[in-house]
């Protein structure tokens, strides 16, 4: 008896006795491999490694840079910029936990609520994608303006008081405060968070809720006890999806923010075109990628869903 | 009580409809203000309604260029990675080879990095190597980025594919290429299309990397990130409205045929 | 088998048949997968025209034997001959031979008609219209031809399978368990169809199958295969009457086997001992050394066995054999009742008695006496595994 949570096993069966064809064609798995992992080392793994030894390098633009092994320049990089770090990792986080509370019930009633309005669910989600992510961002603008209607609401029952108190607003300004980053941040990514939940949800077979049901579980039960452990493969890489390219952003802290609300992002973005200062910068993009990397493996662990990669 | 009753009900789909409003929102607000008439440079307030921009979406310097320039890296990269990519995919289904996990590790791995550390990184090979910044650095950057998306796409395609198709296939006549070319790509058409579009609409919406490595040359994104420092013209919001209604549009009418065909095969 | 060769064969397999001998030849061929051996060295000649079965449970290398005769799988070592031409190193495009697949292959992305023309069209044949027609009526679906694999039922999804290997004329068609898919109504009517298809064509076919009752009732010659090896071949009713292994006794059917002594010869029979009831059998259905005092399996088929209430232990005819119980278990099966009895040489001894006259005494917990004829007890040798087989054919 197989368990319930292991994937639903596929309608043809594979016979025990088959394999994978051998020895014809020996190469042809490395031909086929070679062009597209080729262009990967050269312009994704080379780069890294360049950057690392990038940010154990001293000299100017002028002079150019020599490897000199200047691990201070990680040290005088955090504590320069830990503030923006810690930032980066809060409002990823927020924005990260907004998604999965907002994007859970759009998949689940797309999966199991939508009918024949599914399709057409599924393209309101995934059209706005062709408008170009910089103009939907600069629309919040409008949105959220001084004075805009969204403001006055908010102001009127009193939620800015609340908001300000924490300081996630600024008196009575919504745009250019930590939360209209976080809003911007929720909206950009939250399309990634609902597409891998509704791949998971929709490979619930919906008789295990009636099995559930069957078994005295109440709907809130059911929820809770089946569909979603059962979506967990979903809310991992959902949540992974939002959170590592939210950590990296700097487009809504510039668009939205102010000075007060930059992200790491906006720091390597102006160290690398406008100040210049190379090992600096190599510095900090080599940090926040250890630092993702280390949080993903460690998330990855802890949810014990290592297969997902 | 009946009315708590039918809100608990229905709570999961009124849930469901305000986030979809709020994802859509923000569409809605650029097609409002494509027919706005501002006072200044920035189009962030309403004034009155007009059609000006519509009657002339190339009106502002450089942004048609920037968006033929944005369309042509757009398909070219998609090209250029649902090839690398399809092929990538077939040999990691298909075939048993060394350093299996390594190659895996190196496909996900783009994935689950942030766009600026790619960026930065890919800048600093391209200015050690006395790259000319422009279209091509733009373009390598674009496939490198693209690629594990189409591979992971094709991949789930192609393993869902029961092997004993080819096998029949070869059972029946057919070589190895007319396998391939008869039933195998046929069937993994989907994935690959699925992919293509991915690479597409990745490469066509990307700024971060752009921005890093294009030089003086000038995307679409590019442009509307620089407009936003210099003044946003109600032309942006013509293209953005026009590039939604034709992905809609697009979507609807491939479903509308899907389905009629579907419906005289029956 | 080589009698109904020429009775089955009709002018479509006699350019296959004048290039001298059409009979699958396996010659030692074996497979490894590392250091697991899906198929020992085996030696096996499918005679044209016939029907054979590879019985078997599943991973007893049933379909790799197949897969090797249709050259999806490369054999380690040893030669495929199809009639005296060497295939072994042959791609399975070159082979004269098509394969059924388990459930069907079907490419999903052709309508029905493109799929049966699939192996014409790869050969060059430019006008295939009548061909694929007439084979569409042969399995009865030309008003189907236009439609998708999906939108046919399995049994419509099955024939097209076999139309789309059998009009390419294979010198052997290989059934890769066609029927496993079907549910059991159709599966029996499947079965028949087939076998009516292949006295039509009398093109040679290699079923593979893990039922025993599938294989029995179409195959001319069954070979029953276990771990990689064959364990025994023949025809159908003689695999069921005289197995050789405990393996086959258990694995075709049921078989109720004994642990006795062997005691003596007499003439042509054997007589031993198990738990102090004498049994006799003939010595040529005893397939173990019959020395006195060796160890052998006595075997005997559940429906050969007639059931008398003890207080009736005198009206049994003489010269049957006879062994005493206690029934613990009865079931009733419509055309046949069942008995468990507990007996001392034997703990569950089965028995099926035909529902002619039914003894109402025959109640569980009642004293029996069962007896056969002589001449249905089978002999096996004692260092088998009694129980080898029984799983397999339970679960098959």
């Amino acid at each position: 008896m197989s368990t319930l949570t292991e994937a639903p096993p596929p309608l043809t069966p594979t016979a025990p006795e088959q394999k994978p064809p051998r020895k014809r064609g020996r190469w042809t798995p490395y031909w086929l491999l070679l062009p597209g992992i080729l262009w990967l080392v050269v312009f994704f793994a080379a780069p890294m490694i360049y950057q690392a030894s990038t940010s154990v390098q001293t000299g100017s633009l002028e002079e150019g840079y020599k490897v000199t092994w200047h691990f201070a320049t990680y040290w005088d990089a955090l504590t320069e910029y830990w503030p923006q770090f810690l930032r980066s990792v809060a409002y990823a986080a927020s924005a990260t936990v907004l998604c999965l509370l907002l994007g859970y019930p759009l998949a689940y009633l797309i999966a199991f609520r939508a009918g024949r309005w599914r399709n057409l669910i599924m393209i309101l989600v995934i059209a706005p994608f062709f408008t170009s992510f910089l103009i939907r961002t600069l629309a919040w603008k409008t949105i959220l303006a001084d004075g805009g209607p969204v403001v006055g609401v908010l102001n009127t029952l009193h939620v800015l008081d609340v908001t300000s108190w924490l300081g996630w607003t600024a008196g009575d300004r919504v745009l250019a405060t930590p939360l209209a980053v976080v809003c911007g941040l929720t909206y950009n990514f939250l399309p990634f968070m609902i597409l891998p939940l509704y791949t998971s949800l929709e490979r619930i077979d919906g008789r295990l809720h009636e099995a559930a049901g069957d078994l005295y579980a109440r709907p809130s039960t059911v929820f809770r006890k089946v569909t979603f452990p059962l979506s967990m493969p979903g809310v991992v890489s959902g949540t992974l999806l939002t959170f590592i390219p939210a950590t990296g952003d700097y487009v809504n802290a510039s668009l939205l923010g102010s000075a007060d609300t930059g992200m790491i992002g906006n720091v390597i973005q102006s160290q690398f075109l406008r100040v210049l200062d190379y090992p600096t910068a190599a510095a900090l993009s080599f940090i926040l990628m250890a630092a993702i990397l280390a949080m993903v493996t460690f998330y990855i662990r802890r949810s014990g869903t290592e297969d997902l990669v | 009580m009946a009315f708590v009753n039918w809100f608990k009900r229905r709570m999961v789909v009124i849930a469901g409809l305000l986030t979809l409003a709020y994802l859509l929102l923000p569409n809605v607000v650029v097609t409002v203000f494509s027919f706005n008439k501002p006072n200044g440079r920035f189009n962030y307030e309403w004034q009155q309604f007009s059609t000006d921009a519509w009657k002339d979406p190339c009106g502002v310097a450089g942004l048609c260029g920037s968006l033929s320039l944005s369309l042509q890296i757009a398909l070219w990269a998609t090209l250029g990675a649902t090839a690398l990519g399809t092929a990538i995919a077939f040999a990691l289904v298909r075939y048993r080879f060394r350093a299996r996990g390594a190659i895996n590790s190196l496909i996900f791995l783009p994935m689950a990095m942030p766009e600026v550390v790619m960026a930065a990184s890919l800048l600093t090979l391209f200015l050690n190597m006395g790259a000319q910044l422009g279209f091509w650095t733009i373009l390598i950057a674009h496939i490198m980025f693209c690629l594990s998306f189409v591979v992971t796409a094709v991949k789930a395609r192609v393993m869902s594919m029961d092997p004993r198709l080819e096998q029949a296939a070869q059972d029946l006549y057919a070589g190895p290429f007319q396998t391939f070319l008869r039933v195998t790509l046929p069937i993994a058409a989907p994935g690959i299309a699925a992919g293509a579009l991915l690479a597409f609409a990745l490469s066509f919406d990307d700024f971060i990397i752009t921005n890093f490595n294009a030089g003086s040359t000038v995307t679409f994104p590019m442009f509307v990130w620089g407009s936003a420092q210099r003044g946003t013209p109600v032309q942006i919001n013509v293209i953005g409205t026009a590039m939604f209604v034709v992905a809609v549009l697009f979507v609807l009418a491939s479903m509308v045929v899907g389905n009629r065909r579907n419906r005289r095969k029956a | 088998m080589t009698t109904n060769q020429t009775k089955n064969q009709t002018t479509k397999n006699q350019t296959a048949a004048k290039d001298g001998g059409g009979d699958v030849r396996l010659a030692g061929i074996s497979k490894t997968y590392g250091s697991f051996t899906a198929v020992h060295p085996l030696d096996l000649t499918v005679p044209q025209g016939s029907f054979f079965a590879l019985l078997g449970a599943s991973g007893c290398g049933k379909t790799t034997t197949l897969r090797m005769i249709a050259g999806l799988e490369e054999p380690s070592g040893g030669t495929v001959h199809l009639g005296d031409q060497d295939v072994t190193a042959l791609p399975p495009y070159k082979r004269p031979v098509n394969t059924v697949f388990q459930s069907y292959a079907l490419f999903p992305h052709l309508d029905i008609y493109e799929n049966v023309a699939f192996g014409l069209r790869r050969r060059g044949i430019k006008s295939v219209k009548k061909q694929v027609g007439e084979m569409l009526d042969l399995v009865q679906l030309g008003e189907q031809a236009r439609k998708k694999p999906h939108q046919l039922s399995g049994g419509q999804q099955q024939r097209v399978a076999v139309a789309r290997a059998l009009i390419n004329h294979p010198r052997v068609l290989l059934l890769d368990e066609p029927l496993g898919a079907l549910d059991l109504k159709l599966r029996r009517q499947m079965q028949l169809e087939l076998k009516r298809i292949q006295t039509e064509v009398g093109i040679t076919f290699v079923h593979v199958t893990h039922d025993q009752e599938e294989a029995m009732t179409m195959a001319d010659r069954v070979a029953v295969m276990n771990a990689g090896r064959v364990e025994q071949l023949g025809a159908p009713a003689d695999l069921y009457e005289n197995p050789r292994t405990t393996f086959v006794a258990n694995f075709l059917g049921t078989s109720n086997l004994i642990e006795a002594e062997v005691d003596t010869r007499s003439g042509d029979d054997v007589v031993v001992k198990a738990a102090g009831d004498k049994l006799v059998l003939p010595g040529a259905r005893c397939s173990a050394p019959a020395k006195a005092g060796g160890k052998v399996l006595v075997g005997v088929r559940p429906e050969k066995i007639s059931l008398t209430h003890a207080n009736d232990a005198g009206a049994i005819p003489e010269g049957r054999n006879r062994i005493t119980g206690r029934i613990s278990n009865t079931s009733f099966i419509g055309v046949s009742t069942q008995y468990v009895v507990d007996c001392a040489a034997c703990p569950e001894f089965e028995v099926y008695a035909q529902n002619i006259d039914r003894d109402a005494r025959l109640a569980p917990g009642a004293e029996v006496v069962l007896h056969w004829n002589p001449a249905h007890t089978f002999g096996l040798d004692a260092a088998q595994d009694i129980d080898a087989g029984v799983a397999e054919g339970e679960a098959a």
